[in-house]
């Protein structure tokens, strides 16, 4: 039986299936970028030691270079696995959904 | 290394600048042009009809978001501090998939122009269209004042021209560009800007490494060597966890309540373009970023930090001056034109998003019963934007001679506490009632400004900036003479050559300029040092610098609020209040509506196509 208002769709397994895949993916990866960024700034705060050690032996790069721009790259990446979900399984799902409501 | 003195032509009215300044008007007046035929309703002034791709919003926001301030500013404080400079930068891009994950789609299916739409989806209209609207109007006039008055400064430090006039030329342009292009003129100086700026920097990175052999290794290796190892390891930028915690989580949670970057999602036709948007402007700033450290590190080995500091104590000069160094007269004009634009793209984005809370908030939403005409909200928003545009101009001039830094740290205090928790909320709680939203959105706005007043950056840095400058040099003197004492005929033995040679560029005919002044004051001040050690005066001047050292810090009177970002407390405390007064009382008819928000913000049916206007 497709769903035929909106108060039909919110009850659709279908439609509780997408929102419960979108929360959970979004507030995952939130949560990640916040554990990602905190985790950097409580790392100077207290561990500058850590930060401030050698790359390798003879290498004047320190850890924390590569660390503070890997919270960069890392931060693009986490939009990058979100769109890449989104792009091919939400928007399918949403289709979905539309197209049982007669959208 | 340097053999001859090291000289400059930045502060001069170069040609060459003025002729790239020149085509980018040239350009973007004729894209204005363009746009106005383009313009004729609200949606179109606003939103661009609905009708830029991902990839286009991608970099518009990009370039809404990079602005001079954070390309020059973040190169200085790299070439000046090091690691530092990196840590501060990473900050000003972690808000970027914060607001992909938890604002950009909603904010497309749900509104229409303004964020403030969102908020007001199910809640009462007048008083979250107020609220909201003031929210926004107080983050664009901070963040505006702090463009104006960087605008003023900067050009008048690379070019020599006078802070009103170029006040001028900014507020003309911005208002034209706005006023008659609407969001389709802006959005497209925007893209321009965002290339220019981009391209500019990459190739101003990609000279100074092939310098390096293209090896970050032997960029590092030189920057260490030069600096000691402590230049490529934190400092002294976070000392107190606590105000590190609440500045991340402004910048995180504030770029999700910038109105003029919320208002970029309503150009693009859906909620999967404004994703993709979110993915490439993240990907840019980033990019961005990582070539403006590399510029401040570069700047920091291959111009020197005394040179850099030298043009200007901020260290805001150093990518120009790097720009110089490689690629002389020709690059520097064409870098420095390019940071012009940027000022330009970046206040206008700000006055349309500014001029939209004031004709589609408050005056068509709240004034209007939201039952204006197409022609009567366009009459009035491009009223807004005239006003809103010598507004910004005025408070350029009010502030001219103002610390302004913390404005922008205002900014993103008030966007992350006003605006953030009453939009996140809105679109995620379904008990989530007009009371708490109104509540939560003044909460937050006033603890960020009470807060900041109190704190050290204005308290002391602006309210007691004579007292607190006094403090600054006073301990400066104390700490150099403590050096000195600690071996007088060493210190004697390093000053003597470094005066000599200073004597020589200061003596050399036809010196003049901002570095000559710079040296001649050094020089003066490196004369008296000898004339204290040679003349056994050593110990007294420690003696003294002591007592005007205690001094001095007595007569700074300590700021109340001891932190200097408040955001722990106003965005918990917006947060605390929108949630209690929403459990407080319920509202049935918010309610109701929370099925069809719910509805719209997943699967987008019932949202506003901007371009089917």
């Amino acid at each position: 039986m497709p769903p035929k208002s909106v108060h039909e769709l919110l009850e659709d397994p279908e439609f509780q299936k997408l929102a419960r895949q979108k929360n959970a993916i979004t507030l995952t990866l939130t949560v990640v970028e916040l554990v990602l960024y905190f985790g950097f700034i409580a790392l100077i705060a207290y561990n500058k030691a850590f930060l401030a050690q050698k790359v390798s032996e003879g290498s004047a790069i320190t850890l924390g270079i590569p660390i503070a721009v890997g919270v960069i790259v890392l931060s693009w990446v986490l939009t990058g696995i979100y769109i890449f979900w989104a792009n091919n399984k939400y928007d399918a799902m949403v289709k979905n959904v539309k197209a049982r409501m007669g959208r | 290394m340097q053999t001859q003195p090291q000289q400059t032509i930045i502060g001069t009215l170069s040609p060459v600048a003025i002729f790239f300044f020149l085509v980018f008007i040239a350009v973007t007046l004729g894209i204005t042009y363009w746009a106005a035929r383009r313009t004729k309703n609200a949606a179109q002034f606003y939103a661009a009809g609905g009708g830029i791709t991902g990839l286009q919003n991608g970099l518009a926001l990009a370039g809404d978001y990079m602005s001079a301030a954070s390309f020059l500013g973040i190169a200085g404080l790299v070439s000046t501090k090091g690691y530092d400079g990196l840590i501060y930068s990473v900050g000003w891009l972690v808000g970027w998939p914060i607001v992909m994950f938890l604002i950009s789609e909603p904010l497309r299916n749900l509104g229409k122009y303004t964020f403030s739409d969102v908020v007001a989806f199910r809640l009462r209209q007048k008083p979250i269209k107020t609220a909201a609207a003031i929210g926004s109007l107080v983050t664009v006039l901070f963040y505006l004042t702090a463009q104006m008055v960087g605008a003023g400064t900067l050009i008048k430090l690379m070019f020599n021209l006078p802070y009103e006039s170029a006040l001028f030329i900014v507020g003309a342009l911005m208002i034209a560009y706005v006023l008659f292009g609407g969001m389709l003129a802006t959005t497209w100086v925007q893209i321009i800007k965002a290339v220019l700026l981009l391209g500019g920097a990459t190739l101003l990175v990609v000279l100074a490494m092939s310098q390096f052999g293209f090896s970050y290794g032997r960029l590092f290796s030189e920057a260490s060597t030069k600096y000691t190892g402590a230049f490529l390891e934190p400092g002294g930028l976070i000392t107190k966890p606590l105000d590190a915690f609440s500045l991340g989580l402004a910048l995180m949670f504030g770029t999700a309540g910038l109105p003029h970057i919320l208002m970029r999602f309503y150009t693009v036709p859906d909620a999967r373009e404004a994703r993709k948007s979110v993915f490439y402007a993240t990907g840019f700033i980033g990019y961005f970023y990582i070539l403006t450290v590399t510029i401040g590190f570069g700047a920091a080995v291959l111009v020197g930090r005394d040179f850099i500091t030298k043009i200007d104590a901020g260290g805001n000069m150093a990518a120009l001056a790097l720009a110089e160094h490689i690629g002389g007269g020709m690059f520097l004009g064409f870098l420095a034109a390019v940071a012009f634009a940027t000022i330009l793209a970046v206040v206008a984005g700000l006055t349309l998003a500014g001029a939209s809370a004031l004709s589609h908030d408050l005056y068509v939403g709240v004034f209007r019963h939201g039952e204006a005409n197409e022609k009567e909200e366009m009459k009035v928003a491009k009223a807004a934007t005239v006003t809103l545009g010598i507004v910004a101009v005025l408070l350029g001039l009010l502030f001219q001679r103002q610390n302004v830094a913390f404005m922008v740290g205002l900014a993103f205090a008030v966007a992350s506490s006003a605006n953030f928790p009453a939009l996140l909320m809105s679109i995620t709680w379904k008990r989530f009632t007009t009371t708490g939203a109104v509540a939560s959105i003044y909460t937050g706005l006033l603890i960020a400004v009470i807060l900041i007043v109190l704190s050290p950056t204005v308290y002391e840095d602006v309210f007691q900036a004579t007292q607190v400058k006094a403090r600054t040099s006073a301990a400066a003197t104390l700490t150099k003479l403590d050096k000195y004492s600690k071996d007088p005929a060493k210190t004697l033995a390093t000053l003597k050559p470094k005066a000599e040679a200073l004597a020589v560029a200061v003596n050399t005919p036809g010196a003049t300029g901002r570095i000559h002044e710079a040296n001649v004051k050094e020089l003066a001040g490196l004369q008296a040092d000898i004339a204290l050690i040679e003349g056994n005066r050593l110990a007294d001047a420690l003696l003294a610098a002591k007592a005007a050292k205690t001094k001095a810090d007595g007569e700074v009177t300590k700021a109340p609020f001891p932190m200097k970002n408040p955001g722990v407390f106003s965005m918990g405390g917006a947060f605390l209040v929108g949630i209690l007064l929403s459990l407080f009382k319920r509202e049935k008819d918010a309610e109701a509506k929370f099925e069809a928000e719910k509805v719209r913000t997943y699967v987008g049916i019932g949202a506003e196509g901007a371009s089917s206007h």
